[in-house]
């Protein structure tokens, strides 16, 4: 079970680009439809166990199909897949590119790609906004957020607390005034 | 200590961030740069392979800043460490998953926390791209033309889904052809 964990993860996590939300479908087709490990409505559900966690969506649900699949050894097997090829793909371009970065070529390239990436990571509030059903109201929850980290410079660890905490006290408060 | 720094650092990334991918980044934007660890310039270069690469960003950033600050060792302690929370925290929910599905389906408290995040969330993936304008990435008026035509190709499909649309707003091109235009314009 670890090896056959291992390679599915291992398949899936050197063949997509573009991070957690990409795997998932490969991950549905493999695990699913393929080796029939968990039905699809324990997919589901582990799909908003993985995001609601904290942490990487890949890795979190590499782990909860290793556990369920094969325990502890599945766990070892799924999460190494998901993790290794990343880690060594990196590992091999983090030590060329200390050479690499001084080829005016290479610099030039890169002029170009930084605003370019600025832009790839702005461009998914758009969709993200969308599917939060932002409203107008509700909109001020992440400028503030924005504006803190950004400007306050505050840590985001503090903002996610702050959210964490402000909700629980508010629905506490509001239950507490109705049972009076 | 460096060890220890590093171990920290990726823990609390893995702890807090929620929302994954883009959400974790202004976190370990936040670490790096407060430890010193990657210039400005280095951790939009590494965010540019992550997307050109396989795996998840969040790995990858902890193996690249591992690797640079403390050599083989420390990029598998970084990427043990950005793990690690995940680890604890999904095999516990793994272990209660019957008692779980039962008690938090329909709990206010649990699904009105889940809706909060997810504003906020959206607020750490601006502040991330906001940290980012800065004259080091922005050079010169260039520079924000690519920024704008970028952004636009990445919306475009939100408006017009078909198979063009799907192909030019994908970030690997996106990225490459950036490259090209970089190449062209500074070299």
């Amino acid at each position: 079970m670890f090896l056959q964990l291992f390679w599915t993860y291992l398949k899936i996590g050197t063949f997509t680009l573009g991070g957690g939300y990409a795997m998932l479908p490969l991950i549905q087709r493999e695990v699913v439809d393929r080796q029939g490990w968990i039905d699809e409505e324990e997919f589901l559900n582990m799909i908003a166990l993985a995001q609601a966690a904290p942490g990487l969506i890949a890795v979190n649900s590499a782990i909860f199909i290793g556990w369920r699949v094969g325990g502890w050894r599945g766990v070892c097997g799924a999460v190494l897949g998901a993790v290794l090829p990343s880690f060594l793909i990196i590992l091999t371009i983090a030590m060329v590119f200390q050479d690499w970065k001084e080829v005016p070529a290479v610099e030039a390239a890169f002029k170009g790609i930084r605003p370019a990436v600025v832009a790839l990571i702005a461009a998914p509030l758009f969709k993200m906004a969308k599917s939060a059903k932002i409203s107008w109201i509700t909109a001020l929850i992440p400028i503030a957020a924005a504006l803190l980290i950004w400007l306050g410079h505050v840590n985001p660890v503090w903002v996610i607390l702050a959210t964490i905490l402000i909700t629980l006290c508010s629905i506490w408060l509001s239950s507490y005034r109705s049972s009076k | 200590m460096l060890y220890l720094a590093l171990f920290i650092s990726f823990f609390k990334i893995g702890l807090f961030g929620f929302g994954g991918g883009l959400a974790i980044l202004s976190l370990i934007q936040m670490e790096v740069e407060s430890h010193g660890w990657m210039s400005q310039q280095e951790f939009v270069d590494i965010v540019a392979v992550s997307q050109v690469t396989p795996g998840p960003i969040g790995i990858n950033c902890a193996t690249y800043v591992g690797y640079t600050t403390a050599g083989f060792w420390g990029s598998v302690l970084a990427t043990s460490a950005i793990v690690l929370p995940s680890l604890i925290i999904m095999l516990s929910i793994c272990k209660a998953y019957f008692w779980l599905s039962n008690k938090f389906q329909g709990n206010p408290y649990y699904e009105q926390t889940l809706r909060m995040l997810r504003f906020t969330v959206v607020g750490l993936v601006a502040s991330a791209a906001l940290m980012l304008i800065k004259p080091t990435n922005f050079i010169d008026a260039t520079s924000w033309f690519i920024f704008a035509v970028v952004a636009v190709l990445t919306i475009l499909p939100n408006f017009a889904k078909n198979k063009v649309t799907d192909i030019i707003s994908h970030p690997i091109l996106l990225i490459v052809l950036a490259g090209v235009a970089g190449y062209c314009i500074y070299a």
